[in-house]
């Protein structure tokens, strides 16, 4: 029984990937999409809280939408894994429910 | 698996309905069904058919209008949300004294019900939203 | 008639600066009428939609405060607030509004379903319900 868990809004605009990690519970799957995806960037602020997340979750991020802000995957922490529209569906249905932390 | 989406943001102002369009069309690709299309708060203004978006970019009203029409779907447009920001229908229209309509043909206007029904009866309930 | 689903709105924006507040209330208020299991959770922002005293007269709006005191008549069995979110911002639970519940097939009674609860406990919520609504 897990849940996948989206985050929309960059950690740097909201609080929403903090919030979501407080209590999203162990082997949830968390799913960044539009500016959320900036969180899945190396070297920034927010980095060390998406790697401590990967301890405890899956992690994964919108490839359409890091692309669409010129975020190439090479920049993608390590073990973020990256997925399409189709790849969003397949998770939902993987997963109990979802939780939207907009 | 049966679908339930929400969206509560209007065209082109969120990536919202964006997401949730993309979203919506991978499943049912997949062959996945979608119970209904909600759309609550600023959300209501999807169902308008009176946007002339520039021509170089989406039409977001209109390619909910194509997808819903390819897959029958329901989209509905909450009726409190819609009063509250003049999304108006015939009904509402003759109801509230309005001299105009803009729903799109495709949208209907109905009540919360729809929403709370659509997420008892589907497996997953969808949020897209700020 | 389908099996009875767990829902829980989740509340995380404070009221009047945005509508979310106000209109996640009225799905809760139309959700009565379908009698499934119906919690609240308040966190982040969220925990101001229950402070005492909220006063719009100056702002012009509309004050809907008094409609949470009503939840209990309204299938809400538990309105959870995340202890975080209140600390954070200098909130207590003397800060919020008293919730009354009754069931009316058991006479049961709880004064106030306005309850604090810690991360841990939030994430069982959350965790638990089969479908969560966020505005």
């Amino acid at each position: 029984m897990s849940d996948l868990h989206t985050v929309n809004k960059s950690p740097f605009d909201k609080n929403s990937l903090d919030t979501c990690l407080r209590f999203a519970q162990a082997g949830s799957s968390i799913l960044l999409i539009e500016d959320g995806v900036y969180g899945a960037v190396k070297g920034t602020v927010a980095e060390a809280k998406i790697r401590d997340a990967l301890a405890k979750h899956k992690v994964y991020a919108m490839a359409p939408d890091l692309r669409a802000r010129g975020m190439t995957e090479d920049r993608v922490i390590e073990g973020v894994g990256l997925v399409d529209y189709a790849g969003f569906v397949d998770l939902v249905e993987s997963n109990d429910k979802v939780q939207a932390w907009l | 698996m049966k679908l339930a989406i929400q969206i509560n943001e209007g065209p082109y102002q969120h990536q919202a309905s964006d997401t949730a369009y993309h979203f919506t069309k991978a499943a049912l690709e997949k062959g996945h069904q979608v119970f209904r299309v909600f759309f609550y708060h600023d959300g209501v203004n999807n169902g308008t058919r009176l946007t002339t978006p520039p021509q170089d970019d989406r039409n977001v009203v209109n390619r909910w209008a194509e997808l819903a029409e390819k897959y029958e779907l329901d989209m509905v447009v909450c009726v409190a949300a819609a009063q509250r920001r003049g999304l108006v229908d015939e009904g509402e229209a003759k109801r509230n004294g309005k001299d105009a309509t803009n729903i799109h043909p495709r949208f209907r206007i109905s009540g919360l019900g729809q929403l709370v029904e659509a997420a008892i009866q589907s497996d997953r309930l969808m949020v897209f939203g700020d | 008639m389908s099996e009875i689903k767990n829902f829980l709105y989740l509340n995380r924006r404070a009221p009047y600066g945005t509508i979310y507040a106000w209109e996640s209330l009225e799905v809760v208020l139309i959700g009565a009428a379908f009698d499934q299991k119906v919690d609240l959770f308040f966190v982040d922002d969220g925990v101001y939609q229950l402070t005492k005293g909220q006063d719009t007269a100056g702002i012009g709006m509309k004050n809907f405060s008094a409609t949470y005191r009503t939840l209990g008549d309204y299938g809400v069995r538990h309105m959870y607030v995340d202890r975080q979110s209140l600390e954070s911002r200098g909130l207590t639970q003397n800060d919020l509004i008293q919730v009354a519940w009754e069931d009316f097939e058991t006479d049961e009674q709880v004064d106030n379903i306005v309850e604090v609860i810690e991360a841990d406990q939030a994430s069982e919520v959350l965790g638990a319900a089969d479908v969560v609504f966020s505005f």
